[in-house]
């Protein structure tokens, strides 16, 4: 039949040189003949097509519709402003990505031998996860850790368990991701405390904290103070390790959680973009020179399921941010421009119903992340909507990276589907889109006060609740979960963390408490106090206090006494 | 009753900061017709009982992704018991392994609702619930 229909109809009357009239011309010919007089024989699968985050998808892209602007002006080539095409003139000819699977539980020495075991496996950068007392600033003592403690991370409680997780590890020779927020200087400072001991100055440490308050109030809650002081603690980091950590991304900005809140591809660009002009605009406001920090910030985004959506949202984002820098910051250092970011693939799109199939979503998005031009990549687990992954499974998510750099043959030419009709006028339209929300979100004063007015949380909400209806109406097809479901059997025997454990951190808390020299705790607690009361670079006093082996808690206790603690507003 | 007349208290207890799914069972029940107040993060079980009780619900929802619900959701059980609202239904959702269903239910959360559920079988469940009572 399609021979048929194909025999019907000439092929285009294609000049070399077609013009942008006749080439509209010849697409409603083909779209009022050979497209129409096939779907009204074979009427397509859905009445409409949309991409994961609701956009409608045409049948067919052309020159028409994309490249609209100058080729060197909206692409340009790798390693050169605006960046689409990718930040380093080889991409992955040069070096591989980074590849770092987010781990941590239980004890601290539980902890150690999992990231040994990943570094034996190829890995090729460590990611620790804190567990949500140590993520919220509390000693697993504390009432409120009850049931918490080394359950979604390590829990640190103080410098003591900070050694025994790195202990083995060279510093100087591993690059470290720390998912940490509002402690952020905090875990910083137990981390130069470790590498001193062994003896890695910290020119040397290479590695991120993540350090984005301003996402933790939209989307993932691990807040403390509120968001001035916040924003005083990042703006210190910042200027800290521009100046003694010329390594050390201090920031990382990140989408990946308003994405997993339920947002869009596009809000996911345009609310982490808008976070990184805040950030941008209080270290300016402190007297930091644009150039001075802006190379070491670095970005953390997601790979959802939609592989070409997600190839676009990165080159979108690549070119707003290197846009952003140069034209609204008057960034000069080309480094300043270039958006270096994480990805990680979308943990809220793993089904706990036939959970191999994880597998495959997850190799689907990690191509995602490589062909959009990624710097590092964590790949999720099959077994993560259940708990936490088992050793087997860590195993396969480490390796579906290494197909994917050894053996697809994607790493071996820059930005692979750059020119793809479909694929750049999608990347023109997430930067278009994203841009709009920026420029609203300025009217509304700047980010801080679109999260103050509830505008970003209600925007994602809305997002996220017509993402589950649409899943719920079967209108998004789930394998496995609204369609070509099967009868299984629960899984038994997952990992799980010995609840005994916070008894275990308790006991090493009072051990450390009996043994360290307490006047001297009480004074570098009194410096902290003093410190953040005014305004010098808390950085210093915050090492201090590490070193004398004060407790997180106790370091986080001063400084809720003097910056106050955030309270949510309930947006519903 | 009414479906206006129930009210459903849908609640963050312990210091995880997932709450999509909390959100969205709140809203997909109130756009079904019923009363729904939301916790928001970071509530402790004492802090949800005594909410549930000042609102006067009729059935408190937990939502948990932390791993913690096996100390935390019968702490809530616990604390109702102790101000004499038994009976108030609680039942519980998230990240929650099938081998601790039993548990749970044995310290009288009536129901754990497991990735995968929808707001049609959430409905069944209360509904389910009323029956009995009337």
């Amino acid at each position: 039949m399609g021979a048929d229909l194909i025999s019907k109809n000439d092929g285009p009357d294609c000049e070399d040189s077609m013009d942008q009239e006749e080439l509209k011309k010849q697409k409603e010919r083909w779209s009022q003949t050979t497209l129409k007089a096939f779907v009204s024989k074979t009427p397509e699968r859905q009445t409409k097509f949309l991409t994961a985050s609701s956009e409608a998808v045409e049948p067919l892209y052309t020159p028409l519709d994309a490249g609209s602007d100058e080729y060197c002006l909206s692409q340009g080539f790798p390693g050169q402003y605006p960046f689409t095409r990718g930040i380093y003139p080889n991409m992955y000819r040069g070096r591989l990505w980074t590849m770092r699977q987010y781990a941590g539980f239980g004890t601290a020495q539980q902890s150690n031998e999992r990231y040994k075991y990943l570094l034996a496996n190829g890995q090729t950068g460590l990611s620790v996860a804190f567990d949500l007392p140590t993520q919220i600033g509390y000693d697993s003592s504390q009432s409120l850790a009850e049931g918490e403690v080394g359950k979604v991370g390590v829990a640190i409680d103080s410098l003591f368990d900070m050694e025994i997780l790195f202990g083995g590890i060279p510093l100087d020779q591993v690059s470290t991701s720390m998912t940490i927020n509002a402690p952020a200087g905090v875990l910083l400072a137990m981390y130069l405390a470790v590498a001193l001991k062994q003896g890695v100055p910290c020119t040397e440490l290479r590695g991120t904290i993540q350090n984005d308050i301003l996402k933790e109030y939209v989307a993932r809650g691990t807040y403390i103070f509120p968001p001035k002081p916040s924003m005083r603690l990042i703006v210190d980091t910042l200027a800290f390790c521009t100046r003694e950590m010329p390594k050390w991304n201090p920031i990382s900005i990140s989408g990946y959680h308003i994405r997993e809140a339920g947002s869009t591809a596009v809000q996911e660009v345009a609310f982490t973009l808008a976070d990184g002009i805040a950030y941008c605009q209080a270290a300016q406001k402190a007297g930091m020179e644009i150039d001075a920090f802006a190379p070491q910030l670095s970005f953390f985004f997601s790979a959802h399921n939609d592989l070409l959506e997600e190839v676009a949202k990165f080159r979108a984002a690549r070119r707003l941010w290197a846009r952003i820098m140069k034209e609204k910051f008057q960034a000069k250092d080309p480094r300043s421009m270039m958006l270096r970011f994480h990805t990680q693939t979308a943990g809220s799109t793993l089904t706990a119903q036939q959970a191999d199939n994880n597998i495959v979503r997850v190799a689907i998005q990690a191509l995602a992340a490589v062909l959009g031009g990624t710097q590092s990549l964590h790949t999720n687990s099959r077994d993560e909507a259940l708990a936490l992954p088992a050793e087997k499974s860590v195993q396969i998510a480490l390796r579906t990276q290494q197909l994917i750099a050894h053996e697809s043959g994607v790493t071996n030419t820059c930005d692979p589907l750059a020119g793809s009709y479909y694929i750049e006028t999608m990347t023109d339209r997430i930067e278009q889109e994203a841009q709009a929300y920026l420029d609203r979100i300025e009217d509304m004063g700047g980010m801080v006060e679109a999260i103050e007015a509830g505008f970003v949380q209600k925007e994602i909400q809305g997002s996220a609740y017509r993402y589950q209806k649409s899943i719920e109406d079967s209108s998004l097809v789930i394998v496995g979960v609204n369609k070509f479901q099967v009868k299984e059997e629960p899984p038994r025997d997952l990992l799980k963390v010995d609840p005994a454990l916070r008894q275990i951190q308790i006991d090493k808390i009072r051990q450390i408490k009996a043994t360290r020299d307490n006047a001297g705790v009480g004074a570098a607690l009194d410096r902290l106090e003093q410190t953040a009361k005014g305004v010098e670079n808390i950085m210093p006093s915050l090492v201090d206090a590490v070193k004398e082996y004060a407790t997180l808690g106790e370091i986080c206790d001063v400084l809720r006494r003097v910056f106050g603690e955030y309270r949510q507003q309930v947006i519903f | 009753m009414e479906k206006q007349e129930i009210r459903i208290l849908i609640a963050k207890v312990g210091l995880d900061g997932h709450d999509r799914g909390a959100k969205f069972i709140a809203q997909a029940l109130r756009d079904r017709g019923y009363e729904v107040i939301y916790t928001g993060i970071r509530q402790t079980p004492e802090d949800v009982a005594k909410i549930a009780i000042q609102e006067d619900v009729a059935f408190v929802g937990l939502s948990l992704l932390s791993g913690a619900h096996n100390q935390l959701f019968p702490r809530v059980v616990a604390e109702l018991k102790k101000a004499g609202a038994e009976d108030i239904v609680v039942f519980g959702g998230g990240v929650i392994p099938a081998d601790d269903i039993p548990f749970l239910q044995s310290q009288g959360i009536r129901e754990i609702f497991t990735p995968g559920t929808t707001t049609d079988q959430m409905e069944e469940f209360i509904q389910r619930i009323l029956a009995e009572r009337a």
